[in-house]
């Protein structure tokens, strides 16, 4: 079994599917000849030189046009090089995309499955970092996936693919090629709409993903040092969010420490933190609290202080505790 | 100063032209030789009924919208022609992608009026179960997109589903309809790009009808025209009388039929005019000249059909009068059997987010339901 980044995990799993079925098609701006700028797509243009476009430079045509494939029974696979680059594209991908099953009475579905790099940590500032999950995660007929490993990446991904509704596959860059992983060829699924305990604990629930998840992993080693066992939720899946296992932990634990790197206000966060408050606060021993980015924009050359890291996770686990 | 020639490098893509002022029928119904598509009689008159069936409906509509037996509507007035005429120009395995005023061309694909009818009221036999404001059709069975209400959005997804049917193989067309406002959009601009690109069988209906609500095209565009918008994306643009049924559709059909041959877009604007309000909600007293508008309403384009079919010798007072009681008593059979239907059921507002219900869906749905119970 070879060991693989996650770029190389995404490349295998698109490579797969194409070979699977014969709808699945990729575009997007230098995801041909280029292999994406992050190689995500390297070689499919070789492999499949009817099925994989350079396109023009312009998000919204990439998706709206995707739209119209996808309305005729393909299964597109649009790249959108920096999820910073998506918003020329929104009004597509929530006003068309999201809605064209409910608009037309299920007469008409859009299966597609939109790519994205998405986070800090690469130092890109403010135009290559940003996390902007809970736009898509506000709209209903989306579905939002986070991988964090290159392994659940591909069976994200081939998931993505084959579901019927439209899925943004936000992927954490930071990760792309910071560790590899045993990853099976051929199919390899993870149902989307299902969170993993990455470590198990009874004093305090870390609740994260994509990237956040690893930070968590990291404060998690360190609280045990203190005698703290914590546990690590990665929800995998942000639209539909597995609320029976976050409650779960919760409940097991009493108290939640709730991490990502989007700006706080109105971040996704804030609406696992509500449904803790509404559905478990009789099991609280302490405060919901979040860490999170800082309400500004994304910086430049201060991107490690405004990333939460081990430390910043370790002090809000601190504070639950002492609660 | 003496020019400099210079080579510069191009692109290497086409150049290509715009054909002006394309008109068939004249002012005494006879048609220009060289352009006339030879309409069989059987197609003439299919082509006259679906022009009188969108004037009759739209006028039955805006009393049955001032009556409150339906929330708005959007009328087509004027517009009979550049709508019928090119929906009927297309193949039953052709897409057609409309804007939102067009229940002409869904008539012509075969959408019933009752189902017509029940989406303008939204009860629960409206196809799109009352999600939707009226006029917001979708008529699957005929290729027919459904609807939404932000302006030009229309335009990519026509482009790659006409690029889905050429990779596929399948020599089919699009026709997708939008107005003079939509060219100031950037869905226009992507649209008409990737299409130049990919070369895809689409067709460009603008119904340039002058009025954008209040605004006029003059302040959409500094361009003379917007068909000569299309050979800078690298294909051509033709510009045709949009009064004029036989021109918009000789020009319709010529553009797909090059299109279903792998010759990529056209851009039509067909030049018409918005007769009625923009929609049951607007006035346009407030922003436009009664003289300007009786202009424009001399050209009538179902009268001038008319005087088309007088001319061949297919038509005479007799079956433009049993034509219109026909269609009467259609549309008052279908507003009789639509408002039978009651409200849709709580259970729609929840169905079809996505193809399988998910837990917080269920969630809510459920909490409703137990609410409403108590």
């Amino acid at each position: 079994m070879p060991a693989m980044t996650m770029v190389q995990a995404i490349n295998n799993a698109l490579r797969e599917e194409m070979r699977r079925d014969d709808r699945v098609i990729v575009l997007g701006e230098d995801v041909g000849r280029n292999g994406g700028v992050f190689r995500c797509t390297e070689g499919l243009l070789d492999e499949f030189p009817d099925r994989v476009f350079d396109t023009p430079l312009a998000e919204g045509g990439i998706i709206g046009t995707a739209i119209g494939m996808a309305l005729y029974g393909l299964r597109p696979v649009p790249e959108i090089q920096f999820m910073d680059f998506i918003y020329p594209a929104f009004d597509q991908i929530v006003s068309e995309a999201a809605k064209m099953r409910y608009r037309s009475g299920g007469q008409f579905t859009v299966p597609m499955t939109i790519r994205t790099p998405f986070g800090g940590g690469i130092r890109g500032g403010h135009y290559h970092s940003q996390s902007s999950e809970a736009y898509f995660c506000h709209t209903p007929g989306l579905k939002v996936v986070v991988p964090s490993t290159p392994k659940e990446a591909k069976g994200l991904l081939t998931a993505s693919i084959r579901d019927p509704d439209p899925v943004m596959f936000l992927e954490p860059k930071k990760l792309y090629r910071s560790s590899r992983e045993e990853v099976p060829e051929g199919e390899v699924l993870v149902p989307i709409g299902e969170a993993a305990v990455r470590r198990p604990g009874k004093d305090v629930s870390l609740i994260a993903y994509g990237y956040m998840a690893q930070v968590c992993l990291e404060a998690a080693a360190k609280a045990a040092e203190k005698g703290v066992e914590a546990e690590v939720i990665d929800l995998r899946t942000l639209v539909p969010l597995d609320e029976p296992k976050i409650l779960a932990s919760v409940k097991k634990t009493g108290r939640a420490v709730v991490v990502y790197e989007a700006p706080r206000t109105g971040g996704f966060g804030g609406e696992i933190s509500a449904i803790l408050a509404e559905k478990a606060i009789e099991y609280l021993r302490g405060p919901i609290v979040r860490v999170t980015g800082f309400d500004t924009p994304f910086p430049y050359t201060l991107e490690d202080v405004y990333m939460p890291n081990g430390d910043r996770v370790l002090a809000a686990i601190d504070k639950v505790m002492a609660f | 100063m003496t020019p400099v020639v210079l080579s510069l490098p191009s692109s290497g893509g086409a150049r290509n032209r715009v054909v002006d002022a394309l008109r068939v029928i004249r002012d005494d119904g006879s048609t220009d030789p060289r352009l006339d598509p030879k309409l069989s009689e059987s197609d003439a008159v299919r082509l006259y009924r679906g022009m009188s069936l969108q004037r009759i409906l739209d006028n039955r509509m805006l009393a049955l919208q001032r009556q409150g037996r339906i929330g708005f509507y959007g009328p087509s007035l004027g517009q009979e022609a550049a709508i019928v005429g090119a929906a009927i120009a297309m193949e039953p395995d052709d897409w057609i992608v409309p804007q939102y005023r067009e229940p002409g061309a869904a008539l012509v694909r075969g959408m019933p009026l009752k189902e017509l009818l029940c989406q303008l009221i939204g009860n629960a036999e409206d196809p799109v179960k009352g999600r939707q404001m009226p006029c917001h059709y979708v008529y699957r069975k005929g290729n027919y997109l459904s609807i939404s209400s932000p302006v030009g959005t229309q335009l990519p997804h026509a482009v790659g589903i006409g690029w889905a049917m050429k990779l596929r193989r399948e020599p089919h067309a699009v026709l997708v309809f939008f107005g003079d406002g939509a060219t100031s959009t950037a869905d226009f601009h992507s649209a008409m790009n990737f299409a130049g690109v990919f070369r895809t069988p689409t067709v460009f209906l603008c119904n340039n009808n002058q009025w954008a609500i209040s605004v006029p095209v003059a302040k959409q565009t500094a361009a003379s025209t917007l068909a000569q918008k299309a050979p800078a994306y690298g294909f051509d643009g033709v510009r045709v009388d949009g009064m004029d049924a036989l021109a918009v559709y000789r020009a319709t059909r010529d553009a797909a039929a090059r299109a279903r041959e792998g010759h990529g877009p056209t851009m039509i604007e067909a030049v018409t005019y918005r007769l009625g309000p923009h929609s049951s909600s607007d006035d346009p007293a407030r922003y436009r000249d009664e003289a300007e508008v009786a202009t424009w309403r001399a050209r009538d384009p179902i009268a001038r059909f008319r005087r088309y079919l007088e001319h061949a010798g297919w038509w005479d007072d007799a079956r433009e009068a049993r034509l219109e009681q026909e269609i009467g008593d259609e549309i008052t059979h279908a507003i009789q059997e639509a408002e039978r239907a009651g409200p849709p059921g709580i259970d729609t507002l929840f169905t079809d987010v996505y193809e399988t219900m998910p837990g917080h869906l269920q969630e809510e749905r459920d909490a409703f339901v137990a609410f409403r119970g108590r």
